[in-house]
């Protein structure tokens, strides 16, 4: 590559991003829907070595697109700054395996909830907190009763501990309302940096959806983590991951809860869970 | 060792494509920047040195606040408060639904914007660099402006601003690597898509680290003959 | 249409992170101009130095801070040999690991200024020292170091200024300063802006008072350099 090829290419780059304009104006009858995601969040969203998204929720917004007569677009976002890019209007729809909970619901709206995986703890194969209390039982958070015994089964475990977890999400909101005091929280702004932490002894333990834990446990690095402690679900943790929406955009949320109920029917949702999460995560909230 | 060569190379399971053409976006984000800088550093050292107060105090409040402010948080602003800029524009000019900055316009105003305030002090005090007897001299040829701007001002003053301009590409290039929080795909945030995809971010955060140095380094070898070029008339004879 | 009470006690919230800033600025900015001498000093002294300097400082001035803050913190972690020497207790807190990635940082920018210093220091005052009789590190401590310092002190104060905003890059190890803060706060009520503007309000207060104090500092080293008091008109 002599060096008039290379500024070419790198003009050519350059013009082409300028070009690339921002989601197009729409009328409230909707043409093409801009989908955020992360790909970066496997298995939920990826990015293959060619730079092809892959995952979970790429191949089931193509189905809801296709279902729904639109076409779709995704882009690619920072996980900070992935609802504040959607009130700006910078795209239309979230897919980033974010969950519905109390909190996101007063900024925004959500459709149906696409994927349900109960949250847990993982720590490293030799720590003293492999055989934690509750270890393998799920426990709903919505049941008050059950998640006071719970916590007192399990905070004494965690007491004076280090805990890992990823910032601004259900793991992190959890921590904060039963475990809050009880151990040292540290917050990460991605997943696997505190997989790193956990690995090399700064973390006792973490907490994640057991759904991300498919795509460390393993894998290089990560065949030394096992998960431990209950397997929780609702309150804090929310209903489940969905599509995040605008609120001032009900049509849309309502296009979409039809094309997720037709996922559901013909057993799309079922297959694609089954095929990324090694799991049947489909919620059973609603049919 | 075999493993880290499939993974980072070109083959169909290697991110070597993807690295590369993302090196080539931070090249052009950084580049698009640089010359934005250079149009804000102009304007600002004209304000600086102009003998009017308005300029001057513009010029001053631009380079206090940018340079007082992380660049993050520039990048931020015009990331979220660009789109509600811009949209207001559109809309004024009868245009509807909603119009943004992307990640790579965003990235070249924000960086672009900070790094003018570094250009502007650079150019200013190369300005001030000039010997005023060349100015004089070249009046006294009975040189125009216009001139003497070509064939004395401009010559010189590329001279002595080269090795600061230097520094703020350089400055410019590692800058580049926050505009990654917009989701512009170069090579910070390849790699964390490479780390957030493969669940191996040491290695490609290596790699990206590694990345940059080639870039820095490269542009350091054109910058020094750059330097040298412009500093020929003044070499003594061996 | 501006919520005066969430910008409030969103200040008061990004305050709480100011004592980390300003530690992770002090300890790292005192660290990094003893270390930048040495390296400045090491590079005059021999050939091997002089080449490791230029090593050092290739390396950390042509990478970006973020991801050296990111190796030295997730980096020195892979290694058993770090993680069961007696450094580790320290490199383990993200807090020390945050100082050690800012203060290597800094220290390779500023042994280029400080050379830039001690090369602008006078043959002339290094003679006369000599004459007088002193020794080596007499004319260091009185004489060399102190003019390389003057010398240097504008370019250094741009740097300190730039290691101020720099400490926002900490959050990404966990640590809670002024950005960390700022985070969380968006996090919890997605209002990226009017946090951001608050977090760069108190940026630009610390920058700016750091400024004044530097420029005072120049003001009162380079006397010479005033104009006199008084001055006769048509003289001056």
């Amino acid at each position: 590559m002599n060096v008039r090829t290379l500024l070419g290419t790198v003009a050519a780059l350059a013009l082409a991003a300028v070009m690339a304009l921002p989601p197009q104006a729409h009328a409230k009858e909707w043409k093409k829907v801009v989908i955020a995601t992360e790909g970066a969040f496997a298995p939920y969203n990826l990015t293959r070595p060619d730079g092809k998204l892959d995952g979970f929720e790429i191949e089931l917004g193509n189905y809801l697109c296709k279902h729904m007569k639109v076409t779709c677009e995704f882009v690619t976002v920072d996980w900070n700054s992935v609802i504040p890019g959607l009130q700006a209007g910078k795209y239309d729809a979230i897919m980033d395996g974010m969950s519905i909970t109390a909190k996101r619901l007063e900024i925004i709206d959500f459709s149906l909830p696409y994927a349900d995986s109960p949250s847990t703890f993982a720590v490293m194969k030799d720590s003293p907190l492999v055989n934690m209390p509750y270890t393998g039982k799920r426990v709903s958070l919505d049941d008050k009763a059950a998640t006071e015994a719970m916590v007192k089964a399990v905070a004494p475990a965690l007491k004076g501990k280090t805990i890992g977890v990823q910032v601004s999400t259900i793991q992190a909101a959890t921590l904060d309302a039963f475990f809050k005091g009880v151990a040292t929280v540290r917050t990460y702004g991605k997943t696997e940096e505190h997989d790193l932490d956990l690995q090399d002894g700064r973390l006792d333990i973490e907490i994640a959806s057991s759904n991300y834990f498919v795509s460390v446990l393993g894998k290089p690095g990560g065949d030394k983590i096992v998960l431990t402690g209950p397997l929780m679900t609702g309150g804090p943790l929310g209903s489940g991951s969905a599509v995040g929406l605008r609120k001032s955009d009900p049509e849309l949320k309502a296009m979409f809860n039809d094309a997720l109920h037709a996922a559901k029917a013909d057993g799309t949702l079922k297959t694609l869970a089954e095929k990324w999460f090694h799991n049947d995560v489909v919620p059973t909230s609603w049919n | 060792m075999a493993s880290s060569l499939e993974l980072f190379g070109f083959g169909p399971q290697g991110w070597g494509h993807q690295l590369l053409l993302a090196g080539l976006m931070t090249l052009a984000v950084s580049a698009s920047a640089f010359f934005f800088g250079i149009a804000c550093g102009t304007l600002g050292a004209w304000g600086k040195s102009s003998h009017a107060l308005l300029p001057r105090l513009a010029a001053d409040v631009y380079t206090t606040v940018v340079r007082g402010v992380p660049d993050l948080l520039v990048i931020y602003l015009f990331y979220f408060g660009g789109s509600t800029a811009v949209s207001a524009i559109a809309h004024a000019f009868g245009a509807e639904g909603f119009w943004g900055l992307n990640g790579f316009l965003v990235g070249m105003l924000a960086v672009g914007l900070v790094s003018g305030a570094y250009e502007t002090e650079v150019l200013r005090g190369a300005y001030l660099a000039i010997p005023r007897g060349e100015i004089e001299a070249a009046k006294a040829a009975g040189m125009g402006r216009w001139l003497m701007l070509h064939r004395i001002i401009a010559p010189r003053l590329l001279r002595f601003a080269l090795p600061g301009m230097g520094n703020v590409w350089q400055q410019v290039l590692k800058e580049s690597a926050l505009v990654s929080v917009t989701g512009l795909v170069e090579i910070m945030r390849q790699t964390q898509i490479g780390a957030g995809s493969t669940r191996q971010p040491f290695a490609f955060y290596i790699v990206g680290f590694l990345l940059y140095l080639v870039l820095t380094t490269l542009s350091g070898f054109l910058l020094h003959a750059a330097e040298r070029h412009s500093a020929r008339s003044e070499r003594r004879p061996a | 249409m501006i919520d005066t009470d969430f910008l409030a006690e969103t200040l008061l919230k990004l305050l709480g992170g100011l004592p980390i800033t300003l530690e992770l600025s002090t300890i790292s900015i005192l660290a990094g101009v003893v270390l930048a001498v040495l390296l400045a000093l090491l590079r005059q002294a021999s050939r091997v130095g002089g080449l490791f300097v230029r090593a050092y400082v290739f390396v950390l001035r042509g990478t970006p801070l973020l991801l050296q803050i990111f190796l030295v913190y997730y980096g020195l972690g892979q290694f058993p040999l770090i993680r069961h020497s007696i450094l580790w207790p320290f490199l383990r807190e993200p807090w020390w690991c945050a100082i050690l990635a800012l203060t290597l940082n800094t220290a390779a920018y500023g042994s280029e200024i400080v050379r830039g210093g001690l090369a602008a220091v006078p043959t002339g005052a290094v003679e006369a020292a000599r004459v007088a009789g002193m020794s080596r590190w007499t004319m260091y401590r009185r004489i060399i170091l102190p003019l390389a310092f003057r010398q240097a002190l504008p370019a250094y104060g741009n740097e300190w200024v730039i290691m101020v905003k720099s400490t926002s890059l900490a959050s990404i190890v966990t640590l809670m300063e002024v950005t960390g803060q700022a985070y969380a706060i968006i996090s919890e009520t997605y209002r990226a802006m009017e946090v951001f503007l608050c977090a760069g309000a108190i940026y630009l207060t610390l920058t700016f008072l750091l400024t004044r104090a530097i420029g005072a500092l120049e003001h009162r080293l380079t006397p010479y350099l005033r104009r006199p008091e008084t001055t006769l008109g048509g003289l001056a």
